[in-house]
């Protein structure tokens, strides 16, 4: 039984395999309409994240399967004290695979270590988000039609954005990836993705305060919101959530076929007026989502 | 000054000066009923000085936490009085419940029954990260 834990638990061929899947959804919907027929998916969701949720559940609908599972702490057994560990033993009665984002880091892990159905890290706190990752890839790869040979700029919240990690550490496998590092000083990349993953790899990058400085290298610009909810000061929050709005007149000397993505939601990190431009991939990137989750919930329960 | 030699046990040696103690209560020497010995800034011809640490007993030590606090130390193992073999400790590959994780949204800071557990990730710095949440020790 295999889980997904860590965007670093799928080889790079396993991604390939799921993005030809999900590809293959994209174009022949019908065929996979009722692959998870007997199948329940349950979504445990220790925090709220409605969007991540959703993209799940319609995955599995759309497979053919069923649903179930709760959308905040509050409302599972949880908030009486249980442990991770029993919560997944219990609910591995009750459905075939699971998903659980969970806001303590490494949680998804200890589920994975107890479970007997296959468990998806759904997020857990700000460590990793694999399947925004897949999401990402299969959004540049759609876009660009490949994953090796790009200039990927990272703006925003660095440090603790789950989902910028997570895609430096898929990325770095594949060939000339360039990084352009963007955020505050405040947010800055860690040390540690930057020795162990980025300098490891031998990746070009180069780090910057200012977001139009390497704007026109760009293939793929990747925004990020400043989360609150990884702030233990409120004060610091404030400050630095709208330290960068990306809007038309920033875009100027972008190429034309630079591709924006965003794991969404977003604040005010995007200004809506970018919302009509070509270059915006944002909501083309959420369905994608569901796309890629259909596909690995059919890898993980080995359904052809 | 003398300290008795010992029959059977070990002579843990070559300690970094000043971790006898540390070691002694990581190790719960304090536990054992046997003689125990701690020599402190005792004199090295390698490092000028060193703390040794003398057990009487064949106790079932644990050699990973040891190479963790100090991969420096040589044990001896005493056996009707002579050194039968001589253990060069090097860093473990993973230790568990010798150190606590210190991130706050690790959970291991809220399900206190789990193991904690960190990997040797990067050997020539001696970085260890957290299993769960990957968290560097230091």
């Amino acid at each position: 039984m295999k889980h997904l834990i860590d965007i670093k638990d799928l080889s790079v061929e396993e991604i390939d395999e799921l993005i030809k899947v999900a590809k293959d959804i994209i174009n022949h919907k019908k065929e996979y309409s009722h692959k998870c027929d007997d199948k329940t998916l349950a979504t445990l969701f220790f925090e709220p994240s409605t969007r991540t949720r959703l993209s799940f559940e319609a995955a599995m609908l759309e497979l053919g399967g069923r649903t179930l599972g709760f959308s905040e702490a509050a409302s599972s057994s949880a908030s009486k004290g249980e442990s991770v560990s029993d919560t997944i033993r219990v609910v591995g009665c009750y459905s075939d695979i699971i998903a659980m984002r969970h806001p303590k880091e490494g949680a998804p892990l200890v589920a994975s270590m107890k479970s007997t159905v296959p468990i998806i890290n759904a997020g857990d706190g700000g460590h990793n988000h694999p399947t925004q990752t897949l999401t990402d890839l299969l959004t540049i790869d759609r876009e660009k039609g490949r994953l090796d040979n790009l200039t990927i700029g990272l703006c925003g919240d660095l440090k603790f954005g789950r989902t910028v990690h997570s895609l430096i550490t898929a990325m770095s496998r594949y060939k000339n990836i360039k990084l352009v590092l963007i955020s505050p000083k405040e947010l800055e990349i860690p040390e540690y993705v930057k020795k162990d993953i980025i300098e490891k790899n031998n990746m070009q990058y180069v780090e910057t305060t200012d977001i139009e400085e390497y704007m026109g290298e760009l293939d793929i610009l990747y925004m990020t919101r400043v989360q609150k909810e990884r702030f233990f000061n409120e004060e610091d929050y404030v400050r630095l959530k709208d330290y960068y709005i990306l809007n038309r007149e920033k875009l100027e000397k972008a190429k034309k076929d630079l591709s924006i993505l965003h794991p969404l939601p977003r604040v005010n990190e995007i200004s809506t007026d970018v919302d009509d431009d070509p270059r915006a991939c944002y909501f083309k990137q959420a369905l994608n989502g569901k796309y890629i989750r259909m596909a690995l919930i059919l890898k993980l329960l080995e359904i052809k | 000054m003398n300290i008795d030699s010992i029959k059977n046990g070990y002579v843990i040696d070559h300690i970094e000066a000043g971790k006898g103690m540390e070691i002694y209560e990581l190790l719960n020497l304090n536990e054992l009923d046997c003689q125990v010995a701690i020599i402190t800034n005792a004199k090295s011809k390698k490092t000028g000085v060193k703390d040794i640490i003398k057990i009487d007993r064949n106790i079932d030590l644990d050699f990973d936490k040891l190479g963790f606090i100090d991969p420096g130390v040589t044990v001896n193992v005493v056996k009707d009085d002579k050194i039968i073999e001589k253990k060069k400790l090097s860093l473990p590959e993973k230790i568990v419940n010798v150190a606590k994780c210190k991130n706050p949204r690790c959970i291991t800071s809220v399900e206190r029954e789990l193991d904690q557990i960190f990997i040797l990730t990067d050997k020539e710095k001696n970085v260890y990260r957290c299993k769960y949440c990957e968290m560097s020790l230091k």
